[in-house]
């Protein structure tokens, strides 16, 4: 199949992201990326665990102190929403309803950024009331480049499929731009299960001490 | 026959090295020469895993050399060999031999590798928190000079550890700046000495081996530290247990500095307490702080080897030293912390240091 | 109307490699660079051994020698050998397996490109107040305390070729999987092939934890952060352990490329196949994956623990079973063949004691106690120099003699392959062999001079005598290629005769498009099969019809630059400049800026008419 056919309802490809050569080369190139991301994320949390509550002066709040559950609650519940909004958009790609992915999308990316807008509170919060800064001591350092590092990557994502979405906005879906939305919203799952374990490992671990 | 030679030829050379490696090198220095329990075990191992390699080597090479001189392409010779896909029992034996050789090698290494990590004896201690039966020694590395404390002994000294011979000696092994390592290469193999947490392990020395060396051995930093890195190089000095309490009794002895002697010795003794004594303690029962003790102790400088670890012990390099420090140490913390010293300063400090001598022989 | 073999003037030849997306011409961007880099990186081994001549020497001074060492080190791996690998993969893993190129063209680009301003921002220290001094290794402790910039153009240039390694090898990755011709399963790739493969992998998985360990000394560095910093809580360790997590691995990265190029070598100038190829397939796979559990071999004296060291020590000596199955095989694959001793195949022979010396001082220092003894000595020098030079340096210099007919359509001269050949592999033992006895005798590494009377002095001066030797036979090398390029007789597809793989099937240099029809494989060694059959081409697996290729792009070179840009605004940021957000701020814009014009801007390539194919073929001009 090539990238720049037309296509009816009838003839579009059930798995429009890899029908072409250069589709199935991204999906598979983006998967073996998110495999080298588990890595990255892998040495930050091992880095992060390395480091918890490792402060220069007693004085200063360790990771139980700092965590409250309904606030990082919210925002894993954000995320985990805007995930499966995302796999509704990529249903409606399957089904070449162009509108509706759209629709979709744009839940996603509202939920997103209101998990963004929480974490960017967060931060403030923890700056302000704890002290409790990048460079503070090595914990700060590490809690905010793990979590950091991965909101820096819903930010980047949020970016990528607003993109996407402008630039389609007008010609709707074909083989070209689909492999481009299956990956941006593969890329946002992935996010979505670091969270995951951010949640567990820093949240969740933390608050029991 | 003539293979046959070319073997013998190989296997002669490989004597050759054996020898070379068997007996040479500094006995002051050499990792092959061991002087001690930990060295030995480590060059036992050595040989041994040297000897299982020159045995791989060697099959390696007979077959190499017989594909060299057979299977030569001869000139006009356009036939194709026949396109063999591979041999099963060929590959089975060259992966169960290599296996077991290794199984020979690992055995003693996990082995040494525990044996060489107990330290138990250093947690033993008496009611007074004092190490019960083992010597300890802190070992402190700092940007180019070592610093020494034997804890239970309440002495602190540097640049060159005083040790006895045929007993163990136990080391808490630190750093207060970056990281180094502690490497006595006749005694035993190296040890880092971290700026996060206290490395332990032990060392023995051979009486009879120290004997051989003069009772000295040279100790290296064996980690990139900076531009002297090659320059932080200490000495131990051994001797026998009874020599060594007697050592120990003297530097306890010194409550107060060694007293100056002449007139020279007492100018150079008010420099030093004007520009040195705020960093260079002259008394061993330096009670300060860690973080106190900027530079090496030198209460009893007279009696060392050396100077800053590479000069030789001589007025004369005690003066270059004194009066530029960076020509011969580029990076050390020494520079610039005192003023300039004119040649009589500088000789009134050298005879005032020299004279820095604690045991009483 | 073949207007794809015009003739260019220098402008339009420069802009067509800067805008190039074609494997073969980055392979040879790679090339290029990664051979300057390389004489770069041996003018500062000169310098080291020059200074290590004699004792007490100042030929250069402390600091100095200490910015020549790390600079010689980080240059030979990340800025000479990954490249180099890279050119040879890049030049002839597509053409063995018979695809059109890689499977993202304009990201095999972006990939040099991020290595080219990466190595260039790395070497610009030398010009902006020194070079990095901590070691290649640049440990965390001394490290944060070096002064000046030295550091932080190793972190900020690392970091931006870093990138483009890791798309090269997800890049290859993707190459093989999805793009091999019809017929070519996995288990008739040939090996050079398989070890891409396996490099990718180990690239894949080894260069992100650099990647996090170079980040987080950048935010020590240049951002106030407490990783490394013991007086606020930070631990130096997990610098060492990110560091060889990568750092091991990329061991292999660099040598089983060499694996892959002596199986070809071997096979070839014994005109036999390969010794049992399945089992070097398995101890391909087995190498990249058990390289992945041993770097605390590099931490024996860290202060691990037994348990850590001795199981790192065991698992360490494993490593040797697959790497001597190859070496067996390979030995096996010339018995009983016809040897042809050319220049390339005369590093393959080389090469067997060359490496295997190099294997078993690693067992030896696998042994952790004696490991005590060797490690951060020259014994240890001597013994990664036996692995690289022997194993990856001998490899590179053998593909590149062995390729290059294929990448430039001319033959480098063998009289003087073989002289360079001699020069290099006496000066290498003669450099290196010593060495192993200076580290016994007490000699640490990285030592900028030594005092007399220690018994080193004769070996050192034999070890600098040999390093002239071997920067000789560079001499000739290049000597080699500046007469052969003026020369540049062309040769056919085969020029060494016995050629058995797919890419001696195809005209050299091959066509843009690779081959015009993809290529039938029946069996391992396609080529081969096809020629004992009296046949001289490949059987195609498909009509002739329009091939698609992709546009080539500038872009690549503006992200790149603006990361460029950006690292020397980070890099000032330590100084309390003001312009350094700004700096930064500009180059990322200039990254992300350019990534969204590649996002939005549709790019569908381009058709190679069927009638155009014809049309060169009717001239009968293989272009």
């Amino acid at each position: 199949m090539h990238a720049e056919e037309k296509f009816t309802d009838a003839t579009w490809p059930a798995s429009p992201e890899k029908a072409t050569l250069e589709g199935k080369n991204k999906y598979l190139g983006f998967w073996l990326f998110l495999g080298g991301e588990t890595v990255l994320f892998a040495s930050l949390f091992a880095t992060y665990l390395a480091l918890k509550d490792k402060v220069p002066d007693d004085n200063m709040a360790l990771a139980k102190d700092l965590f409250e559950l309904p606030l990082t609650f919210i925002a894993t519940m954000l995320l985990l929403t805007s995930s499966l909004t995302s796999v509704y958009a990529m249903y409606h790609m399957k089904n070449r309803d162009f509108k509706k992915m759209q629709s979709w999308l744009l839940v996603t990316v509202l939920l997103g950024a209101a998990f963004l807008g929480l974490e960017v509170y967060e931060f403030n919060h923890y700056v302000h009331e704890f002290g409790h800064t990048f460079t503070s001591s090595a914990f700060g350092s590490s809690f905010y480049t793990l979590v950091g590092f991965h909101g820096g990557h819903v930010a980047f994502g949020l970016m990528w499929i607003i993109s996407l979405m402008v630039r389609n906005a007008k010609r709707g879906l074909n083989l070209y731009n689909a492999p481009k939305f299956y990956l941006a919203s593969l890329y946002w799952h992935f996010i979505d299960v670091v969270w995951v374990f951010i949640f567990t490992v820093v949240y969740l671990m933390g608050m029991v001490g | 026959m003539k293979k046959r030679l070319q073997n013998w030829r190989l296997i002669s050379l490989f004597a050759i090295m054996t020898l070379f490696l068997a007996g040479c090198g500094n006995a002051q220095l050499s990792a092959l020469n061991p002087a001690g329990e930990v060295a030995k075990t480590q060059y036992d191992l050595m040989v041994l895993s040297t000897l299982i390699m020159v045995l791989v080597i060697i099959v390696v090479v007979i077959l190499f050399v017989i594909v060299l001189f057979r299977f030569r392409h001869k000139k006009g010779d356009d036939s194709i060999p026949k396109q063999v896909e591979g041999s099963h029992k060929l590959e089975i034996i060259w992966t169960t031999i290599p296996i077991l050789l290794l199984i020979i090698l690992a055995v003693p290494t996990v082995m040494s590798t525990f044996d060489l990590a107990d330290t138990k004896a250093m947690d033993v201690k008496d009611k007074d928190g004092k190490t019960k039966d083992a010597l300890v020694v802190n070992v402190r590395a700092n940007l180019y000079w070592w610093e020494f404390e034997y804890p239970d002994l309440g002495i602190v000294t540097s640049q060159e550890l005083v040790v006895p011979t045929d007993q163990k000696v136990y080391f808490n092994l630190k750093s207060s700046d970056v990281k180094h390592s502690f490497w006595v290469p006749s005694v035993g193999g190296k040890m880092d000495t971290n700026v996060d947490g206290t490395n332990q392990f032990y060392l023995e020395f051979d009486n009879e081996k120290s004997n051989e060396a003069e009772n000295l051995f040279h100790g290296k930093c064996a980690e990139l530290c900076g531009p002297s890195h090659a320059l932080m190089d200490f000495k131990v000095k051994t001797k026998t247990k009874d020599e060594f309490t007697a050592w120990v009794k003297d530097m306890q002895g010194v409550k107060e500095a060694v007293p100056a002697k002449g007139d020279v010795a007492k100018q150079g003794e008010e420099i030093f307490a004007e520009s040195c004594i705020g960093c260079h303690a002259v008394t061993p029962n330096d009670s300060r702080p860690e973080a106190a003790r900027l530079a090496p102790n030198l209460s009893n400088f007279g009696d060392r080897d050396k100077i800053a670890g590479v000069l030789d012990h001589t007025d004369e390099e005690l003066g270059n030293w004194l009066e530029d420090p960076e020509k011969y140490k580029p990076g050390n913390k020494m520079t610039g912390t005192y003023g300039e010293l004119d040649e009589e300063q500088i000789s009134a400090l050298t005879e005032y240091l020299m004279n820095l001598k604690v045991e009483s022989k | 109307m073949s207007t794809y073999a015009k003739k260019k003037g220098f402008g339009a030849t420069l802009w067509d490699f800067l805008t190039t997306v074609d494997h073969k011409k980055i392979a040879i961007l790679y090339l290029i660079t990664g051979g300057l880099f390389f004489v770069v990186g041996g003018l500062e081994a000169m310098f080291i051994r020059i200074q290590l001549a004699v004792p007490n020497n100042d030929f250069v001074s402390a600091g100095l020698y200490n910015e020549i060492i790390t600079m010689h080190g980080t240059t030979m791996i990340f800025l000479a050998a990954m490249p180099l690998v890279f050119a040879l993969m890049n030049a002839v893993m597509p053409l063995q397996i018979g695809a059109r190129d890689v499977a993202f063209p304009f990201l095999n680009s972006l990939g040099f490109w991020l290595f080219f301003f990466g190595g260039t921002f790395l070497n610009l220290s030398w010009f902006m107040g020194g070079a990095p001094d901590a070691g290649w290794t640049s440990y965390a402790s001394l490290a944060l305390q070096s002064e000046g910039h030295g550091i932080d153009f190793y972190v900020l240039g690392l970091q931006i070729s870093g990138l483009g390694t890791l798309i090269g090898g997800i890049n290859f990755l993707v190459t093989i999987i999805n793009m091999r011709t019809p017929g070519m399963t996995y288990m008739r790739m040939p090996l050079f092939t398989w070890s891409t493969f396996v490099v990718s992998a180990l690239i894949l998985f080894a260069f992100p934890p650099l990647t996090v360990g170079l980040t987080l000394m950048m935010f020590d560095r240049m951002f106030g952060a407490n990783f490394f910093v013991t007086a606020a809580g930070g631990n130096t360790i997990i610098w060492e352990h990110l560091f060889w997590i990568f750092g091991h691995p990329e061991v292999y990265i660099l040598i089983l490329p060499a694996f892959g190029v002596f199986s070809e070598l071997f096979a070839t100038f014994s005109r036999k196949r390969l010794f049992g190829y399945s089992s070097m397939v398995f101890a391909t796979v087995l190498i990249g994956f058990l390289g992945f559990m041993v770097w605390a071999h590099h931490m024996f004296t860290v202060g691990l623990g037994p348990i850590a060291n001795a199981i790192f020590a065991v698992a360490t000596m494993a490593i040797a079973v697959p790497t001597g199955i190859k070496i067996f095989n390979w030995i096996f694959t010339m018995w009983g063949g016809k040897v042809r001793f050319t220049t390339p195949m005369l590093y393959a022979v080389a090469f067997i004691p060359s490496f295997t010396m190099g294997g078993v001082t690693g067992i030896m220092n696998a042994a952790a106690p004696a490991d005590y003894q060797y490690h951060d000595s020259y014994f240890v020098v001597a013994h990664f120099h036996y692995v690289i030079v022997g194993g990856v340096v001998l490899g590179l210099l053998a593909g590149i003699t062995f390729y290059w007919p294929k990448m430039f359509g001319t033959m480098l001269n063998e009289t003087l392959g073989k002289i360079t050949f001699w020069f290099f592999l006496i000066g290498f033992h003669l450099t290196f062999f010593i060495q192993h006895f200076l580290g016994l005798l007490g000699m640490p590494r990285r030592v900028f001079t030594y005092q007399k009377d220690l018994g080193w002095e004769t070996s050192n001066m034999i070890s600098t005598v040999g390093a002239f030797l071997m920067a000789v036979g560079v001499l000739v090398m290049v000597y080699n290629i500046i007469i052969t390029s003026i020369k540049n007789e062309k040769v056919g597809n085969d020029p060494w005769g016995d050629g058995r793989t797919l890419e001696w099937a195809i005209s050299s240099p091959p066509p843009f498009y690779n081959f015009k029809q993809l290529p039938l494989v029946r069996g391992l060694d396609p080529y081969w099969i096809e020629k004992m059959e009296g046949k001289t081409e490949m059987t195609p697996a498909e009509p002739l019809g329009d091939i698609h290729m992709p546009n080539g792009s500038f872009l690549p070179v503006t992200i790149s630059f603006g990361l460029f840009v950006a690292a020397f605004g980070a890099l000032f940021h330590m100084d309390d400049k003001a312009w350094s957000i700004p700096v930064i701020i500009i180059g990322l814009l200039i990254t992300f800026g350019s990534m969204l014009i590649r996002s939005v801007k549709d790019d569908h390539g381009f058709h190679i008419h069927k009638e155009d194919l014809m049309d060169n073929t009717d001239k009968g001009g293989k272009s």
